[in-house]
């Protein structure tokens, strides 16, 4: 277990010839202990496991497009029939604000993040018990799970983006210069999605629950993170609450710079980033906490 | 600390109620959370249970070691902290090499992918480095025999291909520690000789094992030193001849009788109860071991508790060290035609002599009615008991003069005609 007390000191090899192993030796001694009682995360292990990541992402997207048999057009579909029906609800019966541009590209380009949000918060809480035989079969970081889950659902998003793309030029939009920072963006959209998916997903091994209860929760998000209605229209002490979703800031900031809306906030951005961080380190903490326990209750 | 694999002091506890009900649903652990509240329990609610307890050795490098023991005695949560699935509650491990290991082939099999998609996937699991799988890619088809279907979702391979596949990419790792988990327990002869073959490379490379098995035979085939674990600890430690010899002793002389003479706590249900049952000779005496050329009973002691039940008639089931079921046996005497009368029975189940193989046979017994699809059972005991089949090789039995291991789960005397010169 990673949460084992582990020691990886490396030699070089022994003087001693090995006749029957041509490659180099080294001399790795590993040391196994009880869970200590405060948790940390070691990055040099994740780093020794990289290739495991690439591989897990890379099952699931190459899993995700054979099982289906339209494969590829559901990512483009999901988003796009959804900015239909909220086009129709929300653009022309109810008027919701959209930042003065067409309520289509608005509502579009708030999707693709929050599809992308809502996709990695599935896969990834749901992603130790759905690996159950790797889990109590072999060793690896467990982190790598909900971290390659959380990567799978970037491929919709970069396929659903060249929607965006011929949309933009239907209806004449173009970005803005803060196009350059949409990518930090969404890597504050990876991050929130990764700390909500470590804490889920730990809590699903003990509790089945959690399947049950992110439908329910991601269609309340949706509706607080600013993907039907524009954020700013809102009285300002809702928008300073709002803030603390950080999926408000990262539909406002990757709209600012892809569609060319107005700027978010300085100060509410920063509160946003805050709650990110938090999300991920609490998201972490629980899942660091609970990990040695994983192999004999999942 | 020249030792590959070193324990000091290893134990591991599980609270009880972690292993059965493993998990529940939140509203279930509010609800107890609130009754141990209500009841001022809190503390006292779980039992703890030691799965391993104080377990030490050293394994020098380049040594195979075997792991014994009954079921629950400590195999598995051993092998489980060994290659870090589980955490120990107490003590060390020191490993000295790369860690590899085996504790069910196909771990990490994806149905979807192809055979060749799932040697990467599944060699990269078990921790091997991609360049590390496309160096060996070609040994690894080779050796499982399933080129022509490489390119074939897994999900469409039979049962056995998949197996041949996974043990494949499984036998090249070469880690200089392997730990392996009963996985020689797979496929066809033929299959688990080549698999047998490759361990024994392996060993004679220089790599420590560690081999956690119920079969004896390999055990002592492979292994030059075993442990015996008994309810988490280490009773024995030695030479792998006499620490399975001494095991093999110990199982055969305690399991070949079952009696519950308690009413409360035999198999029982509402029609039917266990009184015993015994492994006897032709003579009715109890044994533990018998020669291949004697016939062997299987005596089951019963009550019937109610005359309004079903018709019952008496069962057995034998099972192989390899946990292969050997065959299925029920009383075909037109007297439990009908449902039989309330009281004692005891009915013995005679198997032919020649017909089993040797090694050690675990038998089920107990009481069936006709059901459908299935037979439903009612009193009954999963390994009642156990015997040995053993054959002294004097040349008169099915293996004549031949003195290897006889395969398959019978070992018939047939009778042969031969025409002609």
């Amino acid at each position: 277990m990673a949460d084992t007390e582990l020691e990886v000191r490396e030699r070089p090899p022994a003087a001693a010839p090995e006749p029957s192993e041509p490659a180099p030796r080294v001399d790795r001694v590993t040391s196994i202990r009880p869970a200590p009682r405060w948790p940390h995360l070691d990055v040099r292990e994740l780093w020794l496991y990289r290739e495991l990541l690439g591989t897990l992402v890379w099952r699931d997207v190459a899993v995700r497009y054979k099982q289906t048999s339209i494969g590829v057009t559901w990512a483009i579909l999901q988003p796009f029939l959804t900015m239909v029906v909220f086009t129709f609800v929300f653009g022309r019966f109810a008027n919701f604000p959209s930042k003065g541009v067409p309520y289509p590209i608005f509502t579009y380009s708030a999707l693709l993040p929050w599809t992308y949000f809502a996709g990695a918060v599935a896969l990834g809480s749901a992603s130790l018990v759905s690996n159950k035989a790797l889990v109590t079969k072999v060793y690896f970081p467990r982190v790598l799970l909900p971290l390659a889950s959380v990567a799978v659902p970037i491929v919709d998003f970069l396929l659903a983006f060249v929607v965006l793309v011929g949309m933009m030029v239907w209806f004449q939009t173009w970005p803005s210069a803060a196009i350059v920072l949409a990518p930090l963006f969404l890597a504050m959209a990876i991050v929130a999605a990764l700390g909500v998916s470590l804490f889920l997903t730990a809590v699903n091994v003990r509790y089945r629950d959690v399947p049950y209860a992110i439908p329910f929760l991601m269609q309340i998000w949706l509706f607080l993170s600013g993907v039907v209605y524009a954020i700013n229209a809102l009285p300002e002490k809702w928008q300073w609450v709002l803030a603390l979703n950080p999926m408000t800031a990262v539909i406002a900031g990757f709209q600012w710079g892809v569609i060319g809306t107005s700027a978010p906030d300085l100060d509410k951005t920063l509160l946003s980033i805050g709650a990110t961080a938090v999300f991920f380190v609490v998201g972490l903490w629980y899942f660091r906490r609970s990990e040695p326990r994983f192999a004999d209750t999942i | 600390m020249n030792a590959a694999i070193g324990t000091y002091d290893l134990s591991k506890t599980y609270r009880i109620g972690e292993l059965h009900s493993a998990y529940g649903t939140l509203r279930d652990s509010l609800a107890g959370a609130a009754r141990r509240f209500a009841h001022r329990e809190r503390g006292s609610h779980y039992e703890e249970i030691w799965a391993l307890r104080d377990v030490s050795f050293e394994v020098p490098e380049g040594q195979v070691l075997g792991v014994i023991g009954k079921n629950g005695a400590g195999k598995s949560t051993l092998l489980k902290i060994l290659t870090r699935i589980t955490t120990p509650s107490a003590g060390r491990v020191e490993l000295r090499g790369r860690v590899g290991s085996l504790l069910e082939v196909g771990t990490g099999f994806h149905p979807e992918l192809t055979g060749r998609e799932n040697v990467f996937l599944n060699g990269s699991v078990l921790g091997m480095k991609r360049q590390e799988i496309q160096r060996k890619f070609d040994e690894i088809v080779e050796f499982s025999g399933v080129e022509q279907f490489l390119d074939t979702p897994v999900k469409r391979y039979s049962s056995g291909m998949s197996v041949r596949l996974a043990f494949a990419v499984a036998a090249h790792l070469e880690p200089e520690i392997l730990l392996i988990d009963e996985v020689l327990a797979v496929g066809d002869a033929e299959f688990q000789r080549k698999c047998l073959g490759r361990m024994e490379d392996l060993s004679g490379s220089g790599r420590t094992i560690v081999f956690v098995s119920h079969q004896m035979q390999a055990v002592t085939q492979l292994c030059d030193r075993v442990i015996l674990l008994e309810q988490g600890s280490v009773l024995l430690d030695g030479p792998s001849n006499e620490v399975v010899a001494q095991y093999l002793q110990e199982i055969g002389g305690s399991s070949s009788t079952r009696v519950w003479p308690d009413a409360h706590t035999a198999p029982q249900d509402e029609f039917s109860r266990l009184r015993s049952v015994r492994v006897v000779d032709e003579h009715g005496e109890t044994v533990d071991a018998l020669d291949v050329r004697e016939p062997v009973g299987i005596e089951i002691a019963f009550t019937v508790q109610r005359a309004d039940g079903p018709a019952l008639f008496p069962k057995i089931k034998l099972w192989d060290a390899r946990r292969n079921v050997i065959f299925n046996a029920l009383d075909t005497d037109s007297r439990w035609e009908a449902p039989a009368a309330p009281g004692d029975y005891t009915t013995t189940a005679w198997i032919p002599p020649n017909l089993l193989n040797e090694g050690l046979v675990t038998v089920d017994a107990g009481l069936a009615s006709i059901g459908s699809p299935k037979l439903r059972p009612h009193a009954g005991c999963v390994d009642a008991v156990s015997f040995h089949v053993q054959d002294l090789g004097e040349g008169d039995t099915a293996r004549g003069r031949f003195t290897g291991q006889v395969q398959g789960v019978i070992r018939p005397l047939l009778d042969w005609t031969t025409e002609g010169r």
